[in-house]
C-alpha cells in the first residue's frame, strides 16, 4: 500500500472520509431543500417542474449528482467498515453499562441504516420515475415538461407516505445532531472561539433542515384535502 | 455497611469466566473501594478460597493501575480512580457489579486484571522525545507561554489507566493517544519527532485492535484526570497534517 491508501484506511483516515462526505451531504441537503420548497409555490407546479427539468438535464448538475452518489457510497462503505471494526474491538461486552453520552452519538449506524432505507424508497418513488419511468407530460410556456409535481402531489395524498416522510426526517435530524458537529471535531477543528459556534450551527441545522423537509408533505397533504 | 457484590471471576486468560456473588458486612463508609476488596479477599483467604485478583499500586490516584468497571462505569460512579472511590458513594444494602475492562486489546489475565501492555507498545511507537545527555538544562531555558504549558500539562496528566477504552462503546484508545500526542505537539521539545510520532502511534493503535472514535464523548466524561476531547481534535489534525506533509512514505 502506498502512503495515501495507508492514510485513508487508518481509523482516523476513514473517519476523515466519513466526515468530509458527511459535510458535503449536509450541503446537498440544503440545496435539495431549497429546490423542493418550490413545491409549495402554489403555481400549479410550474416553477417546480421547470426546476426539475433543469436538474435532470443540466450537464453540470449531472456531474455533481454522480459525485453525490459516489460520496453517499463512500460515506456508507467507510462507516460500515468502521462500525464492524468497532464491534470487533469489544468481543465481550459488559453486564451493566450506564452511558454518559447522547443516544444519537451512540446510534449513528442504526440511524444511518434507516436513512439508507428511506433513501432507497425515496429514489425509487421520484428519482427513478423521473429518470427512467413513464411520466405524465405537461406544457409550460410552449415546452413539453415531465410533470414531477403531479407525481409528488399524488404521492403526498396518501397519509401513510406523509407520515413515513415526517418520521424519516426525525431520524435525519438525530443523525445530523451528532454528525454535523462531530465532522468538525474529526477534521481537528476544536477551538474556544469556534467550537461553540459550530455546535450552535449544528443544533440549528439538525432542527431547521429536517423541519423544512417535513413541512413539504404535510402542507401538500393539507392543501389537497 | 452491608453490601452484595457481583464480581467477574475468571481463572486465566483462556477460561470462561462468570459472575460470583459475595456478601460483605460491616464495611466502613470511609474505606476506599479497594480496601473493601482487601476485606473481602481476607475473608476468602480464611475460607481457603482463591482471592479476587485486581490491579492496584499507589492507591493515591496517580498510577493508573486500578481498573475495575463498577456498576456500568470505569472506576465506578464519579470521575475518579477506583482507589479514590470511597464506600460512602454507595448506600447500605446496595448490589455492586464489578467487571474487568472489556476490550480486545486488553485481554483478561485473571478475574479483574487485564493486560494493558498495548498502551506501552503505543508509547514505544512514538511517545517519547529526544534530548541531549549530560547536565540537566536550566529551568525555563526555553520560553513557553503559560497557556501552552498549562494545556500541555493537562494532557500530560493522563495516567494511562485505560478508562477511556473501557468507557468507549468502540473500545477506542483515541483519548489516550490524543493526550500523549497533544502533550508533545504543543511543546518545543516535541517538535523533532512531531510528524513521525503521530503517524507511528496511530498505526500502533490500529494494530493493537482498538476501535475508532465516534466522538460520543464517553471517554472524557469518565476520565479520572479529566482529559478533554479537545485533545482528540488535536490528534486528528496532527495526523492529517503529518500524513499530508511528512517525508515518511
Amino acid at each position: 500500500m502506498n502512503w495515501f491508501t495507508k492514510a485513508i484506511t487508518s481509523t482516523i483516515g476513514r473517519k476523515i472520509v466519513v466526515a468530509f462526505t458527511g459535510l458535503f451531504l449536509c450541503l446537498f441537503l440544503v440545496v435539495h431543500l431549497l429546490g423542493n420548497l418550490q413545491l409549495l409555490a402554489n403555481d400549479g407546479g410550474k416553477s417546480f417542474n421547470l426546476y426539475a427539468k433543469f436538474m435532470t438535464t443540466s450537464p453540470i448538475i449531472q456531474t455533481i449528482s454522480i459525485g453525490n452518489f459516489v460520496f453517499i457510497l463512500l460515506h456508507i462503505i467507510q462507516s460500515t467498515i468502521l462500525t464492524i471494526k468497532n464491534r470487533q474491538a469489544r468481543p465481550v461486552g459488559y453486564a451493566i453499562v450506564e452511558n454518559r453520552s447522547t443516544w444519537a452519538s451512540r446510534n449513528m449506524g442504526f440511524l444511518g441504516s434507516f436513512i439508507l432505507l428511506f433513501l432507497v424508497g425515496h429514489l425509487a418513488n421520484f428519482w427513478w420515475k423521473m429518470k427512467f419511468g413513464e411520466m405524465p407530460i405537461i406544457g409550460i410556456d410552449g415546452m413539453q415538461v415531465k410533470d414531477l409535481y403531479f407525481v409528488v402531489s399524488e404521492a403526498f395524498k396518501d397519509p401513510l407516505i406523509v407520515g413515513l416522510y415526517v418520521f424519516s426526517m426525525v431520524f435525519i435530524g438525530l443523525h445530523l445532531s451528532h454528525g454535523f458537529q462531530s465532522a468538525f471535531q474529526t477534521f481537528g477543528l476544536h477551538h474556544v472561539k469556534y467550537t461553540p459556534l459550530i455546535q450552535f450551527i449544528g443544533w440549528v441545522f439538525c432542527i431547521v433542515v429536517p423541519l423544512g423537509y417535513a413541512i413539504i408533505p404535510v402542507v401538500m397533504y393539507l392543501r389537497a384535502l | 455497611m452491608n453490601l452484595t457484590l457481583k464480581v467477574w471471576r475468571q481463572k486465566n486468560a483462556n477460561s470462561k469466566g462468570e459472575f460470583k456473588t459475595y456478601h460483605v458486612k460491616d464495611i466502613s463508609p470511609d474505606m476506599s473501594f479497594l480496601e473493601m476488596f482487601d476485606v473481602l479477599n481476607e475473608e476468602l483467604l480464611l475460607k481457603g478460597e482463591d482471592p479476587i485478583a485486581f490491579d492496584h499500586d499507589c492507591r493515591e490516584g496517580i498510577c493508573g493501575m486500578c481498573s475495575m468497571y463498577i456498576n456500568g462505569h470505569p472506576h465506578g460512579p464519579g470521575q475518579t480512580t477506583t482507589c479514590q472511590l470511597h464506600m460512602r458513594s454507595f448506600k447500605d444494602g446496595d448490589t455492586i457489579v464489578v467487571e474487568p475492562w472489556r476490550a480486545k486489546a486488553f485481554p483478561v489475565v485473571k478475574d479483574l486484571v487485564v493486560d494493558r501492555s498495548a498502551f506501552d507498545r503505543i508509547i514505544q511507537a512514538g511517545g517519547y522525545i529526544s534530548v541531549n545527555t549530560g547536565n540537566a538544562p536550566d529551568a525555563n531555558e526555553i520560553p513557553i507561554p503559560k497557556e501552552v504549558a498549562d494545556a500541555a500539562f493537562n494532557a500530560a496528566t493522563c495516567i494511562g489507566c485505560g478508562a477511556c477504552v473501557a468507557a468507549c462503546k468502540n473500545a477506542s484508545a483515541m483519548l489516550f493517544v490524543a493526550a500523549k500526542v497533544a502533550q508533545f505537539a504543543m511543546l518545543p521539545q516535541g517538535q523533532v519527532e512531531r510528524k513521525k510520532r503521530v503517524e507511528q502511534m496511530v498505526a500502533q493503535m490500529d494494530a493493537e485492535g482498538f476501535g475508532a472514535c465516534t466522538n460520543t464523548g464517553a471517554c472524557a466524561a469518565e476520565c479520572p484526570k479529566e482529559i478533554s476531547l479537545a485533545n482528540i481534535a488535536i490528534l486528528n489534525r496532527e495526523y492529517l497534517a503529518a500524513k499530508a506533509t511528512s517525508e515518511y512514505v
